[in-house]
């Protein structure tokens, strides 16, 4: 599963490696906040967790074995920012240490295994444990459902980077069903094996699971026989978070990736495009609308060069994209600060 | 932790190569596996080459070539990858052993195959020439962030304890008549891993408190600074800049 040297082309590689580095910092910031002073130690220990658990074969059938990759576990039991953090340091002393992953891949290896796995894994997960009723069973039920999707989407992105910069042709149809198709059936084990573990501690220590924090039954006294509600500790408000540093990394991040990526994307047809003309789809198909548009086709006019055109494209389509965003954004908010001021008054006046 | 916690990758020893400071020969590996996987594959004689340099690195290091060789073995699965290559890529076909292949399958094995060796064959070389605490030392002086040290600092240090809590849970498990045979013992299984994830985070737990005792504030003092001279600077990067000039040869020629 870890990628050796000369798989992946430089230049996506080196993308790879600054979205990691990215990942990395933004996880960083977020463990502090999940565990503050305790970070070191405890997603150190966690670490080694994770590292054992490599370790540990399970038994398929017939003498073939397999072991869990951990992301998805990783996730629930600790958290996102701290499970990115623990596969990204496993993913770096193995590099180094085992020379298991190469050193030019360890930003692929980290963004695939360690940022998709567990950012599909969590989101999945908590989307799942919001709309289920909140017990133990739909806890370990999500589990299963987030590693089980999480592995195969690790390699969906591992396809779409061999796809950008993959440095033999393997005709990319073949690529995405053999990943997908194996890791499947690698999922359905992770998944069995996650959501076992995941029950094993909520058993034993509830609280101890990220995932499930909500599920803490409130604290009851028995006060002359009867069961009253304890008196709660009221949780610390969360400061209000300023999102300008998140939005400047987005927008940086979009940038790169429409400026930079888009100048090593194929120029060919994508495989939507390409199974419409091999079945006939796009015979009827019409010019768009805005077919000749200074922006036709991913491509800035009046500019020779393929690469560089494409490029800009992708940089002023991110522009613009911003730019309507955040107006259709702040024109909501408005209204919607308006609509709650106008009841904060409406009540008072009463 | 006294004496006796080298790793079993580190191969003691005092080369040129092992007196190194540590952020040089990081530094040095890094630009040789880019180099690497920048040379065209068609120079197959430049591959010959880097070959030849790391045997060298290896040579002046005193590392044997068998303990070198076996490490390789890390490599088994995407060589079973690569060897796939030839029958699945389309493209100009051609007779390899009376069975047909294609052309830029076979490059891409190759590719793969050269690039993916020279890669390990340098790591390997860097972990059994460098102890664990200096390359530790070594990734906090290339500037990683203190923190992403710490932690990998602890999972080095906390490993070898938790895989051994791991191997004692499975003899307890095997004293006691348990054998996994299939996919209907993966509950006991996944039960010590939940039991060793418990005792991972609880010592954790216990772990920074006794840390906070001693006055942790949240960053480690740093004692032994590792710094290094102009001339280790040279010495290391020896490997890289013999191994761009070749590179660069094999896309002129």
């Amino acid at each position: 599963m870890h990628v050796p040297d000369g798989f992946i082309n430089a230049p996506v590689s080196a993308v790879a490696g600054v979205v990691a580095a990215g990942a990395v910092a933004v996880s960083l910031r977020g463990a502090r906040r999940e565990l503050d002073e305790r970070t070191a130690p405890l997603a150190g220990l966690v670490a080694a967790f994770v590292f054992a658990v490599q370790m540990l074969n399970f038994p398929v059938a017939a003498g073939t074995s397999g072991h869990l990759l951990g992301g998805a576990l990783a996730a629930i039991l600790v958290g996102p920012y701290t499970g990115v953090l623990c596969i990204a340091v496993v993913l770096l002393m193995q590099g180094i240490l085992f020379a298991d992953g190469g050193l030019t891949a360890l930003g692929v290896n980290i963004s695939v295994m360690g940022v998709v796995t567990v950012v599909v894994a969590y989101g999945l997960f908590r989307g799942l444990t919001s709309v289920l009723p909140r017990t133990r069973r739909s806890t370990t039920a999500a589990a299963f459902v987030a590693a089980l999707v999480s592995v195969p989407a690790a390699a969906v992105a591992f396809t779409l980077l061999y796809a950008i910069g993959g440095t033999t042709d393997v005709p990319l149809g073949k690529v995405l069903t053999a990943m997908v198709g194996v890791h499947v059936l690698i999922g359905i084990g992770e998944a069995a094996i996650t959501a076992l573990t995941v029950g094993a501690v909520l058993a034993v220590r509830p609280d101890l699971v990220h995932g499930s924090r909500g599920l803490a039954a409130p604290l009851k006294l028995r006060v002359d026989g009867e069961l009253v509600d304890a008196p709660a500790a009221a949780p610390a408000p969360a400061a209000p978070r300023s999102t300008r540093k998140v939005w400047a990394a987005g927008l940086v991040a979009a940038l790169l990736l429409a400026g930079f990526v888009s100048f090593y994307a194929s120029a060919d047809p994508d495989g939507l495009e390409k199974v419409a003309a091999d079945q006939g789809i796009d015979e009827k198909v019409e010019e768009h609308g805005a077919a000749d548009s200074p922006l036709a086709d991913y491509g800035v006019k009046d500019v020779e060069n393929a690469r560089i055109s494409g490029g800009l494209a992708g940089v002023i389509g991110v522009g613009v994209t911003v730019v309507v965003g955040s107006g259709v954004f702040w024109a909501v908010r408005r209204r919607r600060t308006r609509e709650a001021s106008g009841t904060t008054t409406g009540t008072r006046s009463d | 932790m006294g004496a006796g916690h080298a790793h079993k990758l580190y191969r003691h020893g005092h080369s040129p190569v092992h007196d190194l400071p540590p952020h040089c020969k990081l530094v040095a590996v890094l630009c040789f596996v880019v180099v690497v996987v920048s040379t065209p594959r068609e120079a197959v004689w430049a591959f010959a080459l880097y070959a030849a340099l790391l045997a060298g690195v290896a040579a002046t290091a005193r590392i044997p070539a068998g303990f070198l060789l076996k490490r390789l073995v890390i490599e088994v699965p995407f060589v079973a990858f690569a060897l796939l290559m030839p029958f699945v890529v389309p493209g100009e076909q051609t007779e390899l052993l009376g069975v047909p292949v294609s052309v830029p399958g076979l490059w891409g094995a190759w590719n793969v195959l050269a690039k993916g060796t020279l890669g390990v064959g340098a790591s390997v070389l860097l972990a059994s020439t460098t102890e664990l605490r200096s390359l530790l030392l070594g990734l906090q002086r290339l500037r990683l962030p203190p923190l992403l040290v710490q932690i990998a600092s602890f999972m080095i240090r906390y490993g070898d304890v938790i895989t051994d809590e791991l191997r004692r849970m499975s003899i307890a498990r095997r004293s006691r008549g348990f054998e996994a045979r299939g996919v209907r013992h993966w509950g006991v299984l996944a039960k010590t891993m939940g039991a060793l994830f418990i005792r991972s985070y609880e010592r954790g737990e216990r772990v920074h408190l006794a840390m906070v005792s001693r006055g942790y504030t949240g960053s480690m003092p740093v004692i032994d600074e590792v710094t290094a001279s102009r001339t280790q600077w040279a010495y290391a990067s020896v490997l890289p800049v013999l191994a761009l000039a070749v590179c660069l040869l094999g896309w002129t020629v």
